[in-house]
Parts: structure tokens; sequence; C-alpha cells
């Protein structure tokens, strides 16, 4: 029953923070809601299919950019229209991407969702017209539920209604990935992790197991960069760049890939340190590059794993070598 | 018969695996494949469980060409298989692995939103798979913590939660002591009348266990079929049992 409480406790927290915290710390809530949508998506990918995406900023890009275009261009402001937008538009583009990207895996694969992601972000950067180039597109704050808000002042909108609505889309998410990763789809996906050539001869169609498994977490990926879109309130191409899909492979590694709540606790300690080290230091990157370094050789199991050593630590430790499955790659 | 190859040719380059061979397996049959390293055993097995395309020849598995299928197709047609390295799923308890093959055989592994743990029919196959190999005891345990001969025991048994009719075993007791092979092999045929099975073809190199439960032998040397029939008969031909097995095992 621990686990349970504790994420019981963490949701009453986030939603007492606009009650208690410092705007400050609330505003820096909202990238951390739209980021944890983006990692439970693509942690199906890497801690339950066994996938590294490096181009997920894709269809964050795509997420962003829709919101952007619908609230700019087509004067739809409702965000509940836009976030069912940005999932079908997620998932049409993740179905061609996905049929090609699936049927590599390692190393493959990373580099093809990269690929893909660099032409995205090359498509959104150079037609000036069409999305404002490396000056963007603004995202105009969206309607929630039908009611407008636009004579509130702009902070008190994003750590009230905004806030809480993202809160909602978190949960919500959560609950369906939670039944995702724990129904038969979510037992074959793990099979297909451990040994895929195993999983085949028991019937598992490993290439569609994955094929679906990228549409959802692209879905996840496009709903989170909506989310991103409204604090932002301008979207550009460096949502798309594939320094982007870096953090966000990160902040997965860094919460650990091998329990489901680990990417969530990994994209809230990423916006916070981020956000602490850049106000100390110049050099961030210096700094989270030897944070990732430290993670992968001490903690593969990353804080989450060193919270709770056991079956995620040794997952963890298996897949970096000793005891893994029989490697399968493919050129 | 239930399955059929018809010359069977396997080229890695200039060297032939595989020469030609034929072989017919028949409902009710336990069929043994036996022979020395090199034989082109665990390829025979590879190609008819769609894994390896052959060169030339044609594999029948219920009178339908299993070129193209592949090991899902063919699953999913009633084969099952298990390999001569162990292959599990390191990171899955027992039951999930026997689980996974449940599902797969119900054809629920799309369902999304189903709850695994409510689905009262996988629960009760995997269990019954589970208590079939006795693994009961050990159902929480991940199968990478099982003692190697476990690890073999849920390789196979996971195929068996298939419910296939056919199953082709490659050294299913390989890795296990010579003092629980029998048990192990107890353990096949007892689950292979539970669940209703038609056939088994098996590649080992257990003589004592080949020759105590197989209804045919084929042995195969250099790629070719070089003897067919009952086990009385194979051991009964000292040329063959000296070039398939070697002098030693016939002095035991």
């Amino acid at each position: 029953m621990t686990g349970p409480l504790v994420v019981a406790a963490a949701v009453v927290a986030i939603a007492l923070a606009p009650l208690v915290a410092s705007t400050y710390h609330v505003l820096l809530m909202l990238p951390f809601m739209a980021y944890a949508v983006v990692l439970l998506g693509l942690n199906l990918l890497l801690g339950y299919a066994g996938l590294v995406s490096f181009g997920h900023a894709l269809f964050i890009g795509i997420g962003a950019y829709t919101g952007a275009f619908l609230t700019s261009h087509f004067k739809i402001r409702s965000l509940e229209v836009i976030l069912i937008a940005a999932a079908a538009l997620g998932a049409l583009v993740a179905a061609p991407v996905g049929a090609l990207c699936v049927r590599y895996v390692k190393i493959y694969f990373g580099m093809l969702t990269l690929a893909f992601g660099m032409v995205f972000y090359t498509f959104v950067l150079k037609f000036y017209r069409l999305t404002g180039g490396d000056e963007g597109t603004p995202f105009l704050r969206p309607s929630l539920l039908g009611r407008s808000l636009e004579a509130m002042p702009k902070t008190d909108y994003l750590v009230g209604p905004y806030y809480y609505y993202s809160l909602g889309v978190l949960v919500v998410a959560t609950l369906c990935m939670w039944r995702i990763v724990h129904s038969p789809f979510g037992l074959c996906l793990k099979t297909i992790r451990d040994n895929p050539a195993k999983a085949e001869t028991l019937g598992i169609g490993v290439t569609r197991f994955r094929f679906h498994a990228f549409v959802i977490s692209a879905v996840y990926a496009a709903v989170g960069g909506a989310l991103l879109g409204p604090p932002i309130g301008n979207v550009d191409p460096t949502l798309a760049y594939w320094t982007h899909s870096g953090n966000i492979v990160f902040m997965t590694l860094l919460g650990g890939f091998t329990s489901f709540f680990g990417p969530v606790v990994g994209a809230f300690v990423f916006i916070y340190l981020q956000n602490w080290v850049m106000s100390v230091v110049p050099y961030w990157r210096l700094i989270f590059g030897a944070i990732l370094a430290a993670i992968v050789i001490f903690a593969p199991g990353g804080l989450l794993g060193l919270v709770r050593p056991g079956r995620a630590a040794v997952r963890a430790a298996g897949r970096r070598g000793a005891g893994a499955p029989p490697a399968e790659s493919r050129p | 018969m239930i399955l059929v190859a018809e010359g069977l040719r396997k080229l890695y380059g200039e060297f032939c695996a595989l020469d030609g061979v034929s072989l017919g397996v028949g409902a009710g049959e336990f069929v043994s494949i036996i022979g020395p390293n090199g034989a082109g055993k665990s390829t025979l097995i590879n190609i008819l469980t769609g894994l390896t395309p052959p060169s030339a020849g044609t594999v029948r598995f219920k009178e339908r060409e299993i070129h193209g299928l592949g090991p899902v197709g063919l699953a999913r047609l009633g084969m099952a298989r298990s390999f001569q390295l162990v292959h599990i799923f390191p990171d899955l308890t027992v039951l999930e692995t026997l689980q996974a093959a449940v599902v797969a055989r119900l054809g629920r592994g799309t369902r999304l939103f189903a709850s695994l743990a409510g689905d009262r029919d996988v629960q009760r196959e995997a269990l019954e798979v589970a208590e079939l190999f006795r693994l009961s005891d050990k159902r929480g345990a991940l199968a990478r913590h099982l003692p190697q001969g476990d690890k073999k025991l849920l390789d196979v048994a996971s195929a068996f939660a298939l419910r296939p009719e056919i199953i082709l075993l490659d050294e299913p007791t390989s890795g296990v002591s010579t003092a629980d092979k029998t048990a192990v092999m107890e353990t096949l045929v007892e689950a292979s009348k539970r669940i209703g099975l038609q056939a088994i073809l098996q590649v080992e190199h257990d003589m004592d266990i080949v020759f105590a439960y197989s209804d045919r032998i084929i042995a195969l040397h250099q790629g070719k079929v070089l003897a067919d029939g009952p086990p009385s008969a194979i051991q009964a031909d000292r040329y063959l049992i000296d070039t398939v097995i070697g002098r030693r095992a016939r002095t035991h």
C-alpha cells in the first residue's frame, strides 16, 4: 500500500502547490506536468518496449504547433479541441514514421527517429510563411472547458485554471498509461523488450506491437507538447530540435526508466535542477553532462532505483550487460 | 502426417548444412532427431519452425506450406518450439511468462485497457501450466533468478502454454542435471497428454532419453538422413550407432 499512498500524497501536494508555494515555483510546475505526460508515453517505448527514440521532440513540436496554428490561424481556442487535434495529428504522423522505424532496433531505430525529428525541425524552421520560421507562431491563450478566461491576468490564468487543467490532463494520462502497461498489451511489450525472438515463437508479432507502442507514445508526446504551448506563449522550432529529444531521454534516465513513475520524477527533478543550476552557473550543460554520466555509471535504475533498489535496479543493471537476453540487431 | 519436410537443403556460403532432408511426423508420434555436432539438427529445427528459410525444399504443417508464415504465424497455426540455449524473458516472473503465452494464444494481446490481473482465463491457464511443470511455488520469481534447470523448464512450459498441436524441442534436457533429466521428460510426457498434444519432435543428445521416450528416431549425419526408424532398429545397427553417436556411447 506504500506506493499508492505516496502517489496520492504527491497528487495532493501538487494540487495544493498554488496555495502554498510561490508563483515562481508554481509556474515551474507547468512544464513539469507537460513533460510528465510526454515521458509517460516515451517510457512506454523505452521502459516497456525497449526502444530508445532520439526524435520524440518531433511529436512535441507537432502538439505545440497544432495548438499555435489552431489558436492563431483558425481562431480555435478550446484546449479540449487542441488536445484532441494534437493527439490525432501526432498519431497521423507517427503511423508512417513508426511503420518504418520499428522495423529496426537499437542504434538504427534511434538514428531513424533522430532523422525524422530533424526533417520536421528543418521544415518548421525553413517554411517561414507557414510556421514563422525561427520567430515561431504565437500560441494564444486557450479557453478551458468552454470558459474563455481572456480577462484574467496571464499569471493568474496560468497558476490557477490552467495549472489545475494541466494536473487533470496529467492524472488522466497517468491512469490511462497505468492501464496500458498492466494490460495484456503491456505484458506483450515486456516480452518483446526482454527477448523478441522468444516472443515471436509465442505468436507475439514484434513489429506490430512496437508500432502500436510508438504511436501511443507519439500521442502522449503531442498532448504534452500542446500543454507546453500556453505557458510559453510562442512556439518555435527549438521545441522540435534534437537536443530537446535528448533532454527528454535524459529526464527518463534521471528518474529511472525501469519504474512506472521514474520518468515523472525525472521530469520534476530536471526542471527544478535545470532552473537552479542555470541561476548559479552559466554552463549548466556541463553540470548536466556530469550528472548524466554519474547516473549511467552509478545509478542505472535512476533516482527511483536508488530509493527502491530491487527489481528496477536489477533490470537496469541487466540491460547494461550482465545477464542480458540474446541481442537482436538489424542493420 | 501433420508435419512434412521434403528435399530440405540449406547452404551457408559453400557449406552445406542440410542436403536433401525429407521427413514426416504423424499424429501421436514422439520423434527424436539424433546426430553428431554439426550434423544439421538445429538448422533443421530452425527451418521446420520458420526461423530460417531453406535454400531449397518445402515444409508443410497441417497440409499448409509454411513458407512466409514465420514463427508468429506458425505459433498461431499450432506449432510451438523451445530452444537449445535457454530463451526466457529475464525480467518477467514465471507466471508473467506463462501468462504471455496464454495471452498470445487467446489473441488478447491487443487489449489496451483490459486488466491482465482481472483476466480469469489467462490467470487460470497460466497457473495450470505452472502446476503441470512444478513451477507453482516459483511463480513470483523473476526468470533471471531461476536455477538453470528451471529456466529450461520455463522455456518449455511457455511453449506448452500455447497448447500447440506439435512441439519442437531443441535439446530439452540440456543444462539439466543427469538426475533431473528423467523427471523433466516425465513432466513433458504428462503435460503432452494433459493438453492433447498431437506430436513431439525433439533434438536430443542423451541416448538413454532418446531410446526411452521415442516412437521413432531420425539419424542425421553431415546434413543427410542416415536412418529413420524405431528405436529397436536404430539400436541394432552398429554401424549407425558408431557413425552417429560414436563408439563410446555404444558401450554404455
